[in-house]
């Protein structure tokens, strides 16, 4: 047994912490994020670099690397917040992947994992899917019905901004008849829109759903562990600055075993995120589980950590000049993203 | 990441296993309280012995199998699995010998670590008095040197086994003019004395697992001073840190049965299906994500510490989140099984009663919190006496 990154492995994470420590700094993200606008050069970049096709396989122009590689990048996303379409692009290009038939994948994956393509998956109840991250400005979209293994893609070339305001369109022999419409969420740092589609327009992926639902969960929950990771360092360093009574508010016990059960918050998400990650790439057959407990957890922790990290904060936290409540909308969206904590638990409990 | 066992350590799991399905222990007894309780414990780890599973992480010089960190770890986890009794030297095994490895002489090695393996000498750790609990630095039974022996005086508690033991780890205070940490050695009392009188204390569940000591002038010679005259500290430290490695993995693997248990006991009674049943599923498997998560904790910090050489700070996270989901999990249950866990002398309400001391005993929540917050954390240290 090892459970820690390979020298391959730890140097994505290295060179990706290098990089959004300069292209992702907190002033670039709060500067984007009040204009409620993504970093598109950042994006750029991060697809020249070849990012969003970490996961994807070499013959549909990915890297042919696994999830473990894939949560490395989501999680040091996660930690900075960055204001990019990489989460929503890389989980439709992973049901895609799963679920797509070859000509799909031929025809869906180069984009995405090029970066060229902007991808979305949301699940939808009766024809909706509200807030789904990313659907507004996506040219692949990839809808899963709630409660059930089947999923269709919405996809059209050629979106622009200004389109993307208007909804999807017909292109590309597509039968694209639903409307996207942008509303924001209370995290400004990634577009989110509300889905409303006919059931039977797009086209019907016939593969293992569930297998590319999975996977996103790991994704999802890799964000959410980042998140967390820096919730938790902004927190400490913190309270070893900030003194009350004469004293770091660090030495207060109230304070320090609050970070401590964030650390251990943390941690648990982490350990059965990493967990879910291997078995996509090792033992599939235990990854439904394993994608639910990290799902369940990483949602529980993320909402926990970032919402103490503000209380740790004192006064500061809840203004919009510290940074920390970009993590705790980050963390919101994220943990409802596919399913919160509840969801995920009673599919536990069904598979107990 | 590779999160499979080697086929080596696939191989110690069968091994063990297949013994373990050919020798039973024999039947708990259900009379002669505590003595023949533990007198079926003896005869159990006689049994390991013999067939050289008595502490297989002990070098083979000692009589042990060399067991990787990993192995023992599985060794643990099958104990468990299996259902079987703790050997009754289990202080002595897992912490006494280990201890005497490190910083034990020859002699003491060339006397003592035989007859723990046999059960024939069974040991005791006098640490904890009943003014030094979390803060045990601050022991006061004290050690006076007289002529080739030290005299020893003061009172320890929560000694399990004290009544069944020959000798006992015991730290006191051998220099009360030094700092706090630096004035204290590390003995093995001979308990067979009448200086030293032994007392069950009795717990909240009823039964006295532990003991204290009352200590007053019982004599120690020299040679039995372990790793020298005021290096306790570093010496009980030893100690401690083998406290919380192998027998962790036991307790995970019991507490995962004790979930299992819970679960089967909500189907049996159709709760699942009943009103309020999904509040039942949703606890139910917030239960059995962290017993994953203990689990693949506990893994992380075993194969860190034999991959990296450094252990992380999954210790005492660990711990923490072990004890704290005993009590959920037995406070749940309890829910369950109703009055059955408010039943004198069942099993549930045992567990539910005997939780409560987890996050007490081999560390305080408390203090695995500051010790989480200072060392891992790098948090400022409370400013304490």
């Amino acid at each position: 047994m090892d459970f820690g990154l390979s020298e391959d492995q730890r140097q994505i994470q290295r060179t990706a912490r290098e990089l959004l420590a300069e292209r992702a700094r907190p002033e670039r993200v709060r500067s984007h994020a009040e204009q409620r606008r993504l970093d598109e050069d950042l994006w750029r970049e991060l697809g020249e670099l070849g990012w969003p096709g970490i996961a994807v396989a070499e013959q549909y122009g990915g890297q042919g690397l696994g999830l473990v590689e894939l949560a490395i990048l989501c999680e040091e996303l996660g930690r900075s917040v960055a204001p990019v379409a990489f989460l929503p692009t890389v989980l439709a290009a992973l049901v895609i992947e799963q679920a797509g038939s070859a000509e799909q994948r031929e025809r869906w994956l180069p984009g995405l994992a090029s970066g060229g393509t902007l991808g979305a998956l949301a699940i939808e109840r009766d024809g909706v899917a509200e807030l789904a991250l990313g659907a507004s400005g996506a040219e692949v979209l990839v809808l899963a019905q709630e409660g059930d293994s089947r999923a269709r893609v919405y996809a059209q070339e050629g979106l622009d901004a200004a389109d993307a305001q208007e909804g999807l369109d017909q292109r590309e022999g597509l039968e694209v008849s639903g409307v996207v419409e942008r509303v924001d969420s209370i995290d400004p740092t990634r577009p989110t829109a509300r889905v409303a589609v006919p059931a039977d327009a797009g086209e019907a992926l016939g593969g293992d759903v569930q297998a590319g639902l999975d996977r996103a969960l790991v994704a999802v929950s890799a964000e959410l562990v980042g998140v967390c990771e820096r919730a938790l360092d902004m927190t400490v360093a913190y309270v070893k600055e900030r003194k009350q009574f004469g004293v770091p508010v660090g030495s207060f016990q109230a304070v320090s075993h609050r970070c401590a059960q964030m650390l251990l918050d943390t941690e648990r998400a982490r350990s059965a995120t990493s967990y879910a990650a291997w078995a996509a790439d090792a033992d599939p057959e235990r990854l439904p589980e394993a994608a639910a407990m990290a799902k369940a957890s990483a949602s529980q922790a993320g909402i926990e950590v970032t919402a103490s990290a503000i209380q740790a904060h004192g006064g500061i936290g809840f203004t919009w000049e510290a940074d920390v409540h970009w993590l705790y909308k980050r963390a919101l969206l994220d943990a409802s993203l596919l399913g919160g904590a509840k969801l995920h638990r009673a599919r536990l409990a069904s598979l107990l | 990441m590779d999160l499979t066992f080697s086929a080596r350590e696939h191989a110690f799991r069968e091994e063990l296993r297949a013994w373990l399905a050919e020798n039973e222990p024999a039947p708990e007894p259900t009379e002669g309280g505590e003595d023949a309780h533990y007198a079926w414990r003896r005869d159990w780890q006689r049994r390991l012995y013999d067939a050289g599973w008595a502490a297989p992480a002990w070098p083979v010089e000692y009589g042990g199998r060399g067991a990787s960190l990993s192995e023992s770890a599985i060794y643990f986890e099958e104990l468990g699995r299996a259902r079987v009794p703790l050997p009754a030297n289990v202080l002595g095994l897992l912490l006494g010998g280990p201890t005497l490895m490190v910083w034990g002489s020859e002699a003491q090695k060339e006397r003592y670590l035989a007859p723990i393996l046999s059960a024939e000498e069974i040991w005791c750790q006098g640490f904890s008095e009943p003014e030094a609990g979390s803060d045990l630095a601050s022991l006061k039974t004290t050690a006076v040197k007289d002529g080739e022996d030290w005299v020893i005086t003061g009172q320890k508690v929560w000694t399990s086994g004290a009544q069944y033991s020959k000798w006992c780890m015991l730290v006191a205070r051998s220099d009360g003019d030094a700092a706090k940490h630096k004035g204290l050695t590390y003995f093995l009392m001979d308990m067979e004395q009448a200086a030293v009188q032994v007392r069950p204390l009795r717990q909240i569940t009823g039964e006295a697992e532990f003991n204290e000591l009352f200590i007053e002038e019982a004599r120690i010679p020299e040679e039995n001073v372990v790793g020298g005259v005021g290096n306790g500290w570093k010496v009980a430290l030893t100690t401690l840190m083998n406290e919380r490695a192998g027998l962790g993995f036991l307790l995970q693997v019991r507490l995962r049965q004790l979930l299992d248990d819970a679960i089967a006991a909500a189907r049996e009674r159709g709760m699942l299906e009943a009103p309020g049943g999904s509040v039942l599923a949703d606890a139910l498997a917030d239960l059995h994500i962290r017993c994953e998560q203990i689990r693949l904790l506990a893994w992380k910090g075993l194969t860190d510490i034999e991959r990296y050489g450094q252990p992380g700070p999954e210790g005492s996270l660990v711990k923490w989140l072990w004890s704290d989901t005993n009590q959920r999990l037995t406070a749940l249950a309890a829910e369950i099984v109703g009055a059955e866990a408010l039943t004198d002398g069942t099993t549930w309400s045992y567990e539910l009663l005997r939780a409560r001391g987890n996050t007490i005993e081999g560390g305080t929540t408390e203090v695995l919190k500051n010790i989480v917050a200072e060392r891992v954390l790098g948090l400022p240290r409370l400013k304490a006496a």
